[in-house]
């Protein structure tokens, strides 16, 4: 029996909008088609009409998991058009704060997994260990999710050494706590047998469709930005890379917290080396014209923006590759020959930010499937057209 | 009175009322360990220590819209409900708790009331596959095909666990395998084996984690009873808990030593045993992840099956042995 179901827009597993249809033949699933476009909200327009410091805070808010790395990848590349030279002590800090997000980012994953697989317990226990770095992100930047501490030509607040303190002291138990799931993770023999075997992804075939981040590095590839183009203050760490050979759901748990494992010890490293100095230096107001390509090893994998600048104030084009985007022609090839159970398990495992990867809007016509492109101002004259035609008026008063 | 007697024994204790109550109650301490299991607080703001907050959820669920869809076979998606429930409490009033008398044979106590029970607590199953195939939702099909397959998974391990102490007890009456075990209180430790596989085949039929296939949210939405609201929802809700507490009660009542000492003490062992099924339960349910449906099945043919055939083995060798 072969039949359709719709994953979403609106479905339990997607934490937001994405249209998953499935083909399936009994529990097997044949065909996976993805759709976006239920989440645009037009970000890289709006940097256009922003000053470069203003588009600071607009990109973070392009994430609301990895907003750290939208900012300093968006900084790191106007650092470069207007070749700034920040301060030693503030890049140290740019990057203690991404590591940190970046464990915060896999505990959050962590326990999605857990819960995507109908592990709840799991899911409590990596919430309830979250926190401890969500203070500590707290300590330093004043915020829990959007941190702000970015500004062009370095960050805004500087730590002192109570700080220093209590961020080593909360990676102990955090490391602590992570070689806990590293366990259950690798032997809880219902979890096992969940996720081992499940989304085969190939090595060969991860390449071929550009799969980025943790997806690849379970599938035998170790790419990352950190160590390939080491940026700012990546070669002066001691680090590595974890890879896993196994290609499956199993194999991305196990390298997220191995790169967890590996986060913690890069923390520790900047705490100890942080150099004295200033936090940031003065960043002037324009941009010589020119175009830069920043790349950053984001939680989810490697993060691109491209900006352009015409000599102005504002860019005149910013151009966002999330990582999310890079991962779904990979996720097509995953979720084929699945079964239903997994369909959840492996779209969480490339860690979908589903926003992120909003570009565009398809007109789709409900009765004939057909698809076009419209202009906005055609959009707007249609619904008007149809407001007017429609046969039943209802009038809606705004109560206020 | 024998009618009014017949009518409180329905209705008040240890039917519908008592049921319902004590359900509730068993609700709320499974939530409670669970949660506590996970680090969490569970219900706290209902009553003391969030005591009436299932019956809260019950009273909620009442008040909701309930809606039917167009496409639904509506006799059926109405019924069922009801149905269910009255079948899972009907095996609740043959449980040996309150018909502890063993001379006379009463309509709720008498030779095979085991199978009885057995074959009532199959039912909720088949029901809650009609009533998923009859409300026409696709996540509700693929649920009610998930509830059917691991039916054939469990079934046939918690019959063989079940019945085995029966045999050695010579009796397929309830309240005579109780009372043989309270005689010989170390053959309990015969059925041990037979125990672990009946809580692990509970679990199943309670489609509780890891069996909560039928209805996993991430996967199928609500699955079985995705189109279901309202007040049918809340007697499916209120069936899955009475369910809870008259498997929890026969597997106490078998394999536990049932329930000593008459109508007050016995319904101290009652509680006492059954929250500890519960808490097994509650334990199974916080420390494992969801499996897959073809791993259920390949699990209880693989291990659950031939493990309840060597408690067979071992039970028949013992009964050779002791007499």
């Amino acid at each position: 029996m072969k039949f359709q179901v719709p994953i979403g827009p609106q479905h339990p597993a997607l934490k937001e909008p994405i249209s998953l249809r499935m083909t399936f033949e009994g529990e097997v699933i044949t065909d996976a088609d993805i759709r976006l476009g239920y989440n645009h909200r037009g970000i890289e327009k709006l940097a256009e009409q922003k000053t470069w410091i203003q588009n600071i805070y607009l990109t973070e808010r392009i994430c609301g998991i990895c907003s750290h790395s939208h900012t300093s990848c968006y900084v790191q590349g106007v650092e470069k058009l207007m070749e700034l030279e920040p301060p030693r002590r503030g890049l140290y800090l740019r990057y203690l704060v991404a590591e940190l997000e970046r464990v915060h980012s896999h505990l959050l994953w962590l326990g999605v997994a857990g819960h995507e697989a109908g592990f709840d317990s799991f899911f409590m226990y990596t919430w309830r260990d979250r926190e401890v770095v969500m203070d500590l992100l707290e300590t330093i930047s004043g915020n829990r999710v959007h941190y702000a501490i970015n500004t062009i030509g370095g960050v805004r607040r500087d730590i002192d050494e109570q700080q220093k303190a209590k961020i080593l002291e909360g990676v102990v138990t955090l490391r602590e706590r992570s070689e806990y799931y590293f366990r259950i993770g690798a032997s809880e023999p219902s979890f096992v047998g969940r996720l081992a075997g499940v989304g085969k992804l190939p090595k060969e075939r991860a390449i071929a469709l550009c799969a980025v981040g943790p997806t690849t590095r379970a599938s035998g590839v170790g790419i990352d930005v950190r160590k390939e183009d080491p940026y700012a203050v990546y070669d002066e760490l001691d680090f590595e890379v974890p890879v896993s050979d196994s290609c499956d759901v199993l194999g991305r748990v196990v390298v997220r917290v191995k790169e967890l494992l590996e986060s913690y010890k890069m923390i520790e490293q900047m705490i100890r080396k942080l150099p004295d100095g200033p936090v940031a230096v003065k960043a002037p107001r324009r941009a010589k014209p020119n175009e830069v390509v920043s790349r950053y090893e984001a939680p989810r994998g490697e993060n691109i923006h491209y900006i352009k600048s015409a000599g102005g104030d504002k860019p005149e084009r910013l151009k966002v590759r999330a990582p999310t985007l890079g991962n779904y022609p990979a996720t097509v090839e995953m979720l084929k020959n699945g079964f239903i159970a997994d369909i959840p398990l492996i779209f969480a495992a490339i860690d979908p930010c589903i926003c992120c990867a909003e570009r565009t809007v398809t007109l789709v016509s409900a009765r004939t499937g057909e698809e076009t492109v419209v202009t906005m101002s055609d959009l707007r004259r249609r619904a008007k057209a149809r407001d007017s035609q429609a046969s039943l008026k209802r009038n809606a008063v705004w109560p206020f | 009175m024998a009618v009014l007697r017949t009518l409180l024994y329905l209705v008040v204790y240890p039917g519908l009322v008592f049921l319902f109550v004590y359900s509730t109650f068993a609700e709320w301490f499974d939530r409670k360990v669970y949660a506590r299991l996970q680090n969490r607080m569970g219900p706290t703001h209902t009553g003391r220590s969030g005591l009436l907050q299932p019956i809260a959820d019950f009273v909620k669920l009442l008040c909701k819209e309930d809606v039917v869809p167009e496409a639904a076979d509506k006799t059926l998606f109405n019924l069922l409900p009801i149905f269910g429930l009255a079948v899972v409490a009907t095996a609740g009033l043959l449980l040996p708790v309150w018909n502890f008398s063993l001379a006379a044979s009463s309509p709720a106590s008498f030779a095979g009331d085991i199978i009885v029970v057995l074959y009532l607590l199959s039912l909720p199953t088949l029901i809650l596959f009609l009533a998923a195939w009859s409300s026409t939702n696709l996540f509700s099909t693929i649920g009610g095909a998930r509830v059917l397959t691991m039916l054939f998974g469990y079934e046939v391990p918690l019959f063989l666990a079940v019945l085995s102490p029966a045999i050695l007890a010579n009796s397929w009456r309830l309240a005579e395998i109780a009372a043989f075990y309270q005689r010989r209180p170390v053959l309990i430790l015969a059925n041990l084996l037979g125990f672990v596989i009946a809580v692990i085949a509970v679990q199943a039929k309670l489609e509780r984690t890891p069996f909560d296939i039928p209805h996993a949210e991430t996967e199928i939405v609500g699955g079985t009873l995705t189109e279901y609201s309202g007040k049918k929802l809340a007697l499916f809700r209120l069936m899955a808990d009475v369910e809870m507490v008259v498997a929890s009660g026969l597997l106490a009542a078998v394999f536990l030593g049932g329930f000593p000492g008459g109508a007050l003490l016995g319904f101290v062992y009652f509680v006492v045993k059954t929250l500890f099924v519960i808490f097994l339960l509650s334990l199974l349910r916080a420390m494992t992840s969801r499996i897959r449906v073809d791993q259920v099945v390949s699990m209880a043919w693989r291990y659950l099956a031939p493990l309840a055939v060597l408690q067979l083995l071992i039970v028949i060798l013992l009964k050779g042995f002791l007499s």
